[in-house]
């Protein structure tokens, strides 16, 4: 089972890299929205740090909608889905390897460069922990949601717009939790209730989702 | 014996014929039984029940809105009860059922977001506000719709039907957070004033007509619910021999 993980997990990564343009649109797409903001909004120092953590956070959310539609829908079309179920010891093992995958590919990134987005936007430099922490724990969460929302559009022709209206409401506590602890840590107070309720929805994501996405692979490819 | 009995008339209902003459039968009774108690709640809300001290007859409208908020919240774990059913057994009527759920739940929520903000204007002096339990039911309102939204991209009906219902099992973890929203977050909207148990903070006349309204409301949501399952299974049955007999029969 390691052995089929650690094959699935090489292969997804090595083509992540082979297509390094695709690879780096989350990394794009975080300075996209981080350049483009205060551009629109105004560029004073004070109205930027309000917003920052918002900012930073509804761009990693975008940013990790970008990969989902492509998640497992080549791996149908070609067949290899269903070799997961004949093949494979467990076809759930295979199933969070991917979605950990999806995390490594587009979470990742968000996360090694948000100090930098952080500072664009003037966010003061003791809120800078919490936000690393908020993106630590959740964008994880980001890539579990998203991977079961995929897999549930995945027998549907139409599915990135039905992706994001199910991705949406699942991930408004996460957005919540986040800003909330980032901006408490910003005016000084302790974010360890957000970022304590943060870690209890991973414990959750992590606990159900692999149930809930393999069970809507199989169906899938009934 | 009686536990016996039970579990065939259970199992009768995975028929389409005895689930689709269920529907027939009790969805006429049920909007009967909502048509009565609506009338009496009406009646007392709008006649016996005396105007507010501060809000004069505005606050009315919470004869419509906590009972439709209440039918949001109970519609979805009775949609997920029936979701779960479905997935384990594998009874295509219930999968059916779930399915004919989720609009209603959803017309459910949109009532009450629309009666709340149509009395937030003249109290709160805005129609909107980003508070706890607002938002979470606008949630509740995109998981209707994103259920609704995946049922419907399906060719296959069926598969469509079981993949949703996956989707309503998932989205349960909201229901407790809606619930709690006030409690824990203490923004614009007041908390909980009624209680199963201990005393109710409000004044004891408003209670009666509440009460025949919840009922009422629950009664709309069954035969909603029945009536968009029968026409749900007559459309996907229409080529199927049981329905040829049972136009024959009527004919």
């Amino acid at each position: 089972m390691i052995a089929q993980m650690s094959a699935l997990l090489k292969r997804d990564l090595r083509l992540a890299l082979r297509h390094g343009g695709e690879s780096l649109m989350p990394l794009i797409f975080l300075f996209a929205v981080i350049i483009l903001v205060p551009l629109g909004v105004g560029p004073g120092p004070n109205l930027l740090a309000s917003i920052a953590p918002g900012m930073v956070w509804v761009a990693a959310l975008l940013a990790s909608l970008l990969a989902l539609e492509q998640l497992f829908r080549p791996d149908l079309e070609d067949g290899t889905l269903e070799q997961w179920w004949v093949g494979a010891t467990s076809p759930m093992a295979l199933v969070v390897t991917r979605l950990f995958s999806h995390w490594l590919i587009t979470g990742v990134p968000v996360i090694v460069f948000a100090p930098l987005a952080a500072e664009m936007l003037y966010l003061p430099d003791r809120a800078l922990g919490t936000l690393m922490l908020t993106l630590l724990i959740g964008t994880p969460i980001l890539s579990l949601v998203g991977g079961l929302a995929s897999a549930l559009t995945l027998g549907t022709n139409r599915g990135s717009v039905l992706l994001s209206i199910l991705v949406f409401p699942m991930v408004v506590p996460v957005l919540i939790f986040s800003t909330g602890g980032i901006t408490a840590a910003a005016e000084g107070f302790s974010a360890r209730a957000h970022l304590g309720l943060l870690a209890a929805l991973l414990i959750l994501a992590v606990t159900l989702v692999p149930l809930a996405t393999t069970a809507a692979l199989r169906l899938n490819i009934e | 014996m009686i536990f016996h009995r039970l579990k065939v008339g259970f199992h009768r209902l995975g028929s389409p014929p005895t689930f689709h003459k269920l529907c027939r039968v009790l969805s006429p009774w049920l909007w009967a039984g909502f048509l009565l108690c609506a009338a009496i709640g009406l009646y007392y809300a709008l006649y016996v029940v005396p105007p507010d001290y501060q809000q004069g007859d505005s606050y009315r409208i919470l004869f419509i809105h906590v009972p439709a908020a209440w039918q949001a919240m109970a519609s979805y774990v009775i949609m997920a009860i029936l979701a779960a059913i479905a997935l384990i057994w594998r009874i295509r009527t219930v999968e059916i059922m779930t399915m004919a759920a989720a609009p209603v739940g959803a017309a459910f929520t949109a009532l009450c977001l629309a009666t709340g903000s149509l009395w937030g204007k003249p109290m709160w002096g805005t129609w909107w506000a980003w508070d706890a339990r607002l938002t979470s039911m606008l949630v509740l309102l995109f998981i209707y719709l994103g259920i609704m939204g995946l049922y419907a991209a399906f060719e296959d009906r069926r598969k469509g039907a079981r993949v949703a219902c996956i989707l309503v099992l998932v989205g349960l973890v909201n229901i407790p957070l809606i619930h709690f929203s006030v409690e824990w977050w203490t923004t614009l909207h007041q908390g909980a004033t009624i209680r199963l148990l201990g005393e109710s903070r409000m004044h004891p006349s408003m209670l009666p007509p509440l009460i025949w309204m919840t009922i009422g409301v629950k009664l709309m949501f069954g035969a909603a619910m029945l009536d968009r399952a029968r026409n749900d299974l007559l459309e996907q049955d229409r080529r199927k021999n049981w329905i040829r007999q049972l136009i024959g029969e009527s004919a």
